[in-house]
């Protein structure tokens, strides 16, 4: 799955980017399942492998004007970004290694029915919040979409 | 592996997610390096979920609710993508430069 995340940032041809991308969606939901979380593993195949991944292929190959001559992938500024993405790495990365993280390390199952009560209980609202959220994206992805011939016709 | 292990991954996913949207130069790689990042924090909490006792599942529905928002983002964001770049021809960033002095 690393290889996968890094094959993403490094490849120059960037359809080679978006179909590592799509093997680092469906390695990541094996670990959701090697975690026992069934029903996130579910989300992530049907969402991001699904759907998602769909998506930016479509817009990628809407928006590329042919691969005759791609383009410098990295910034000149990209000796910096590694320098500081490393240390962010190292600093989260030593702080989840050197913390005592308790007894008790084995993985415990998520239940779908305990997700199912918890969400439609105790996080109900986030739920509803979340909704509204969806909606208000896709009326201004389309919004942002339309061409602007269509409006120029529509008035 | 334990719940370092898994952590470990997820700090790698993030990092190598934050250095592809400052180093890469093209706006929907930009978005996807947001996605990784995104799944770096989102498989931290499902492990935490996993391993921590007493948090009454807050971690997977939480999980949850990023996936909605990660989706909800990459939506708005490659329609946005796609508008610049009907505007402006190219989808390399740092030819958007036309609010530089």
């Amino acid at each position: 799955m690393v290889g996968g995340g890094l094959a993403v940032v490094t490849l120059r041809n960037i359809i080679h980017s978006a179909i590592a991308m799509m093997v680092c969606f469906g390695s990541l939901a094996g670990m959701y399942l090697l975690l026992g979380a069934a029903i996130i593993a579910a989300a992530q195949v049907l969402i991001y492998l699904g759907a998602i991944s769909v998506l930016i292929l479509f817009a990628i190959m809407l928006t590329q004007a042919g691969d005759a001559n791609i383009p410098a992938p990295f910034h000149r500024q990209v000796w910096l970004a590694a320098v500081v993405a490393l240390a962010v790495m190292g600093l989260i990365g030593w702080a989840a290694v050197t913390t005592n993280w308790g007894d008790n390390l084995s993985a415990a199952a998520i239940g779908i029915q305990q997700i199912a009560t918890a969400l439609f209980t105790t996080y109900a609202l986030p739920f509803e919040i979340l909704s509204l959220l969806l909606l208000a994206a896709i009326i201004g992805a389309i919004f942002l979409a339309r061409r602007p011939e269509e409006d120029e016709r529509a008035n | 592996m334990g719940l370092a292990g898994y952590l470990v991954v997820s700090t790698l996913l993030f990092g190598i997610g934050a250095f592809g949207f400052l180093a890469r130069r093209n706006a929907i790689l930009m978005l996807i390096c947001i996605e990784l990042m995104l799944y770096g924090v989102n498989l931290s909490l499902v492990a935490f979920n996993a391993y921590l006792p007493g948090g009454a599942n807050a971690g997977g529905v939480f999980a949850l609710m990023i996936m909605a928002v990660a989706a909800a983002e990459a939506t708005v964001g490659l329609a946005l993508v796609i508008a610049i770049i009907r505007t402006r021809q190219t989808p390399e960033v740092d030819e958007y430069s036309d609010l530089k002095e």
